[in-house]
């Protein structure tokens, strides 16, 4: 399993660098001067020019590629300069609390999708199957922010239950009781798509397992049905569940970007969508790497985890 | 059936929570403290380096100038200094200083501080100058040299006479900081910014809010609120969602379609217009808008009346020439704006020969000041539509908008929007409409216009120390600006602001700037 772990990191490396150079080029590939967003409409061209000379920015594209990943190798990110701070500060700050919110957001969507999977293969064709499908896609037809500012319009603004935004009360605020409170209903607009698609999955994957032969002889046995399914089927369809569980924690992350727009969540996504739009090109640059290197981490761990449910899968 | 109901009692226990939720929810507003819903999280917080109105509304309530804006007019009155003397030829400026007002963190005001402030912004060598950028150190850009005489006298050498000094002192980039902090800070200065204004900085969380609070030893009259939190917003409807919840105090620029939301007691609208021009640069140098015709043409062929009307729902006035209203003194009220005329139009283009052009038209997604910008250049390309003429929208997102206009419009365009905040008559056009302003000489007159008479009323107002005299030049100016059409004068934007009924004492500051040192919140 060990050498497993480690060839499994090795080759995350190209996927790195293939993703540094993507973003490298891509945010030089698009319009607009960080000198000019930096200066605001006042900006004289020869102005821009001689900010541009000041931040390196006139140096061939190649050369400053390599700059920026041999600092990066260091720890040094660069500076932002829509912030004025470390690009790293920044990216771990906002990174943190995506995190917060996509990983209350992933336990929610693995414990529903999971059981209304389980439940609906139970009762297949009955009317909880009927019902859950029902509503599976529905969850899985609303896109996410549009179901937010629906949440936002009916708990937090009719029914006042919950904050309409942020992420702790904005004075006098903290705490673990107020930021649950403020997790709520971005971390269920975010859980909703996912949730159904897991919910798909795990049903066809459980009515798989249950068609098996053990299960009938399980059954046979005089084996309770709880147990039959909860014990013996989940237990074997988790190996295909597990894979798409893993492509889910993704989605969601990724998923988050609009929901921290909607609700004004503190997050890398919002910090991206903001630092595309001025041009913050070493900001972009670290979060993107950041949430990459994040990303390939998490399909390690899936892969590790399918491993070692499965025996079949080489190591 | 035991799944059943394992899964029944889940439902119950999830149903349980929601409705004991309520106890949880969002509690109301401390009193004392407002919090204020911002557009965008600012930049900085060093007045020198920043440009946005949105890093402006906080920096007026940490800092101060030597001048300020007389509360309700853009009128110069005595801020940091007490009184000054101009001497005859205009070219130095003596200012009295006010005595023993401190920053927030104990280093005296002084002059060797306003010199230090001065020195930093526009001497390359100074020790300090690597905190910059400074984009709007030109406004200062005539004084050649600061001296402090003693401890509450400062002079300024300016290398010619500059009538807007005395404004351009109480614009945000004229407040003054304290030397010490920016020595300890470097950099990160405006991270932790110190001041001498009503309220001193407490912290500033990345994303979520800036805190200052009320400053206890303020040398003036101390300020009305114990705290204002200052939170960034992007979404603009998130922003309204929060006012009518009641998580903030205070929005501005609330969009023209919410306003509605926010009739009744419960809420005040405050309106207030200050010196804003949205138009359209034309292109005078080549193609059909090099023909004066033509130009004229435009302005009478699109309906201004139905943009601010319609599109911007009356948060705006129709715009007369390129000096806004607000500058009260140097307005030329005579001017009516050109009426909506197709026929006229029309006729104006056979004229020219013009019928049926094809004009590129640049238009921008959004940027500082540009209102609705989409739906605005839609708007007109209709209008033109009407009157025969063939208009091809490019739109781009702000900073591409500028990096395509501001080195000018050649070869490229024959229109685009733009839109200026400013503080003083002269800026605008003395950047933008000059012969000496195209592009190539570093100024902002992207669509080339040239009159040298226009040329000689500019240089002749901003020398002038008689603000009479310089009135009648900028009145002169605009005539003759209308009437040469070097753009189509769309709008004056009124600023906006929505506030709870715990707010008392606000008001909105035709300069834009948000004072807030008398508010107080119940």
């Amino acid at each position: 399993m060990g050498s497993y772990i480690l060839k499994r990191l090795a080759a995350a490396i190209p996927v790195l660098i293939g993703v540094s150079v993507l973003v490298f080029f891509i945010m030089a590939m698009i319009p607009g001067d960080p000198a000019l967003a930096i200066l605001g409409a006042y900006a004289t061209p020869e102005n821009v020019a001689k900010l541009n000379a000041d931040l390196g920015l006139d140096k061939p594209l190649v050369q400053r590629y390599f700059i920026w990943l041999g600092n990066m190798l260091t720890g040094d990110f660069g500076r932002s300069f829509s912030q004025n701070k470390p690009v790293i500060d920044e990216v771990m700050g906002r990174f943190g609390n995506t995190l917060i919110l996509a990983g209350v957001a992933f336990v929610l969507c693995s414990i529903l999708g999971i059981l209304a999977g389980v439940v609906s293969a139970a009762r297949q064709y009955g009317l909880a199957d009927k019902a859950i499908t029902f509503i599976v896609l529905i969850g899985i037809s609303i896109p996410s922010f549009f179901l937010g500012m629906i949440l936002i319009i009916l708990f937090a603004l009719k029914l006042r239950m919950f904050p309409v935004s942020g992420m702790y009360l904005i004075y006098g605020g903290g705490g673990l009781g107020d930021l649950l409170n403020h997790l709520v209903l971005p971390a269920s607009a975010l859980a909703v798509v996912a949730t159904g698609v897991i919910a798909r999955l795990s049903r066809s994957a459980m009515l798989e397992v249950l068609r098996q032969d053990y299960i009938r002889t399980a059954r046979a046995k005089g084996v309770g049905e709880r147990r039959v399914i909860m014990g013996h089927a989940l237990k074997a369809a988790m190996v295909s569940i597990i894979p798409v569980l893993g492509i889910q924690a993704g989605f969601v992350v990724s998923g988050a970007v609009y929901i921290e727009m909607v609700f004004d969540w503190p997050g890398i996504g919002q910090m991206l969508v903001t630092a595309i739009s001025q041009r913050d090109v070493l900001l972009v640059q670290g979060g993107v790497v950041v949430v990459a290197a994040c990303y390939v981490l998490f399909n390690i761990v899936v892969d590790v985890a399918q491993a070692m449910l499965d025996p079949r899968i080489k190591t | 059936m035991t799944l059943f109901n394992w899964t029944r009692r889940a439902v119950i226990a999830a149903g349980a929570a929601l409705a004991l939720a309520p106890l949880a929810a969002s509690a109301q507003t401390p009193e004392g403290v407002l919090i204020v819903g911002q557009v965008a999280e600012p930049k900085s917080l060093d007045p020198a380096a920043v440009t946005a109105v949105n890093d402006f509304r906080i920096l007026v309530n940490l800092y101060e100038g030597l001048t300020r804006y007389k509360p309700g007019t853009l009128e110069v009155a005595p801020g940091l200094a007490e009184s000054w003397e101009v001497s005859e030829d205009g070219t130095e400026y003596t200012f009295k200083l006010r005595s023993g007002v401190t920053f927030h963190d104990g280093t005296p005001f002084n002059a060797e501080a306003v010199k230090f402030n001065f020195d930093r912004m526009l001497k390359e060598d100074h020790p300090f100058h690597n905190t910059g950028p400074f984009p709007l150190a030109f406004f200062f850009s005539s004084v050649e040299e600061t001296t402090a005489v003693d401890d509450t006298t400062v002079k300024f050498k300016l290398s010619a006479p500059y009538a807007p000094f005395l404004s351009n002192l109480a614009y945000p980039t004229g407040l003054m900081v304290s030397p010490a902090a920016v020595e300890a800070g470097g950099a990160d200065f405006g991270r932790a910014p110190v001041g001498t204004g009503p309220f001193k900085f407490v912290e500033w969380r990345a994303n979520e809010a800036v805190v200052i609070d009320k400053y206890e030893d303020y040398w003036g009259e101390p300020a009305g609120a114990q705290a204002v939190v200052f939170r960034p917003i992007e979404d603009a409807n998130t922003r309204v969602a929060e006012m009518i919840a009641g998580g903030i105090d205070m929005m501005v620029e609330v969009p023209p379609t919410a306003l509605s939301q926010f009739q009744g007691d419960e809420f005040n609208v405050v309106e207030q217009a200050g010196p804003h021009v949205w138009f359209l640069i034309l292109n005078a140098k080549e193609g059909p808008m090099a023909d004066k015709k033509v130009r004229q043409a435009v302005n009478y062929a699109i309906n201004k009346e139905a943009i601010v009307n319609d599109v911007l729902e009356g948060t705006a006035d129709v715009a007369a020439g390129p000096t806004p209203p607000a500058f009260a003194w140097a307005y030329n009220d005579e001017l009516s704006p050109y009426p909506y005329d197709p026929e006229k139009a029309k006729a104006l283009l056979a004229e020219a020969g013009a019928e049926g052009a094809s004009l590129t038209f640049y238009v921008t997604e959004g940027g500082s000041g540009m209102l609705d910008p989409v739906a605005m250049g839609t708007a007109i390309q209709a209008d033109l539509a009407a009157v025969g003429l063939d208009v091809k929208i490019e739109t781009y997102e702000w900073n591409t908008f500028l990096g395509n206009v501001n080195p000018g419009l050649e070869g490229k365009a024959d229109m685009a929007e733009m839109a200026w905040m400013t503080n003083d008559p002269d800026t605008l056009p003395y950047l933008a409409l000059r012969t000496d302003a195209w592009p190539d000489k570093g100024g902002f007159n992207s669509g080339y216009y040239s009159n040298p008479k226009v040329d000689e009323l500019l240089e002749s107002a901003r020398t002038a120390v008689d603000q009479e005299e310089r009135a009648a030049l900028y009145k002169e100016m605009q005539t003759i600006v209308q009437e040469d059409a070097p753009w189509v004068f769309i709008a004056n934007w009124k600023q906006n602001a929505v506030t709870n009924d715990r707010v008392e004492n606000f008001s909105l500051e035709p300069s834009f700037l948000l004072q807030l040192e008398k508010v107080v919140k119940k």
